[in-house]
């Protein structure tokens, strides 16, 4: 349970950084937190020749709001995700999730720009991103380039991050006025790799629902946007008498359109099960925040 | 830069400088090259939390951790938690009175673990501190002694603070 022998650099700036990944390709990894990247480098499942550790780089994105894009940068920790009051405010569902992200000693550290570059496909970062219809900033010693999130996540642990590019920012942007939204997951403790998750978000006009956007983690190739069961919510009418059948209806379609897989934690059929009772719970822990006035944002 | 990496350390208020592989751990640090064994390993992979210490005021598996990650960091370890005169931390005392080890492995993570949690949330509920301890697995199983221990802790620290803003 040690990684085998690497080069250690510590870039000073993104300059520098993005030099030695282009010398490095594909034999160079980035740290910030490690959280999953050691215990794959002690497991040996990968083994860098060069280890490029960016936590001591100047000039790199913190947390930053401006015309209603979030941006996160790669040194920022889950933790300071869930403290950040502009967070709580307008992208509720992030700490909403952060919270079921392992423990606080592993939230101290790790990162979700790494957690969305590893692309784990229970990893709750890619799937929030996903319901905020963001986008990642990838560098290269030859330039930037934006990719929105469901063109960047290419299935398990893969992405569409080139050898000589780090992830330097994750945009969220902001849901229209009036959104309400919730996140759910399920895990056989709390902190462990979830089973399933539903991130939900959607606006209620005169009883009737629109912009309903269905993101559901756990399902085998990273977030998972459930467009249909979103087209199934668009324009039903949410009032308390018609609510029960339309989320009904959108649990069925969800469990209809996922393609989960099985492995040693549990069956592609319960993770399919979970998808639909998971897609219910959100939407209607959602409409209960809608109700009370709460979380709209 | 080569395989091998000066780097200097402050652990339990000592300075340490030191050339360590980069490779290396800040638990093997801890434990091989400072021979502050009080940091136990057990699954190396950043689940069990018994090789949680507190980096810069925050807790942090010394397994997930290279040692050249600390550089310039202040690290406390069990060895660290004693005040002055050589007392225990309240938290040691309430795990003391309350049976809150067995084996004693699993202790200095729950420890630094439930330091940070009270020091984060000093009136916890019995819910918050079983979330905030679930990160530290005891093989024990003497988890309800461990949270007794933690909530007497939390009582202890209310009452020393009153008495504290009395006496001022």
């Amino acid at each position: 349970m040690k990684p085998a022998a690497f080069d250690y650099r510590r870039p000073g700036d993104l300059s520098e950084a993005l030099e030695i990944l282009a010398q490095g390709g594909g034999d160079a990894r980035v740290i910030a937190g490690g959280q999953s990247l050691v215990p794959m480098m002690n497991m040996r499942v990968v083994s860098p020749a060069i280890l490029v550790d960016i936590n001591k780089m100047i000039g790199l994105c913190g947390i930053d709001v401006q015309d209603n894009i979030l941006r996160i940068g790669p040194q920022v920790r889950h933790n300071d995700v869930l403290r950040d009051p502009r967070i709580a405010a307008h992208w509720p569902l992030l700490p909403e999730a952060i919270h079921h992200v392992a423990h606080p000693a592993i939230r101290n550290r790790g990162t979700p720009c790494g957690s969305v570059a590893h692309n784990d496909p229970s990893a709750e970062a890619p799937t929030i991103l996903a319901a905020y219809e963001g986008s990642v900033l990838l560098a290269s010693a030859t330039g930037l380039r934006e990719v929105a999130i469901e063109d960047f996540s290419q299935g398990l642990l893969m992405t569409d991050l080139s050898d000589g590019e780090m992830v330097i920012e994750l945009r969220y942007r902001r849901p229209p006025p009036g959104t309400v939204s919730a996140f759910v997951e399920f895990a056989k403790r709390l902190g462990d790799f979830a089973m399933a998750g539903v991130a939900a978000r959607l606006q209620i006009t005169d009883g009737v629902c629109r912009g309903a956007r269905i993101t559901i983690l756990g399902m085998g190739n990273g977030p998972f946007r459930a467009r249909a069961t979103e087209a199934i919510l668009e324009g039903q009418k949410i009032t308390p008498d018609a609510a029960p059948a339309a989320l009904a209806a959108a649990a069925d379609a969800a469990r209809q359109e996922v393609a989960p897989e099985g492995d040693v934690l549990v069956s592609a059929g319960y993770r399919r099960h979970l998808a639909g009772v998971l897609t219910r719970r959100a939407l209607e822990t959602a409409l209960a925040r809608a109700d009370r006035g709460t979380n709209a944002h | 830069m080569p395989t091998e990496v000066a780097i200097e350390v402050t652990v339990n208020g000592r300075m340490f400088a030191r050339r360590v592989p980069a490779r290396l751990s800040l638990a093997d640090f801890l434990r091989d090259h400072l021979a502050l064994t009080g940091t136990h390993l057990g699954c190396e992979h950043g689940v069990c939390g018994a090789c949680t210490v507190s980096v810069d005021g925050v807790s942090a598996r010394s397994c997930l951790m290279l040692a050249v990650q600390a550089d310039g960091a202040e690290v406390i370890t069990i060895e660290g938690l004693r005040d002055t005169k050589g007392d225990w931390h309240p938290v040691q005392t309430a795990f003391f009175e309350n049976f809150g080890l067995q084996c004693g492995y699993c202790t200095p993570g729950f420890l630094i673990t439930a330091i940070e949690l009270l020091q984060e949330n000093p009136t916890p509920t019995e819910a918050e501190v079983r979330e905030g301890l679930s990160g530290n697995i005891c093989r024990c199983s003497g988890y309800q002694q461990i949270v007794d221990a933690v909530l007497a802790a939390a009582q202890a620290g209310q009452a020393a603070a009153k008495e504290q803003t009395a006496g001022g």
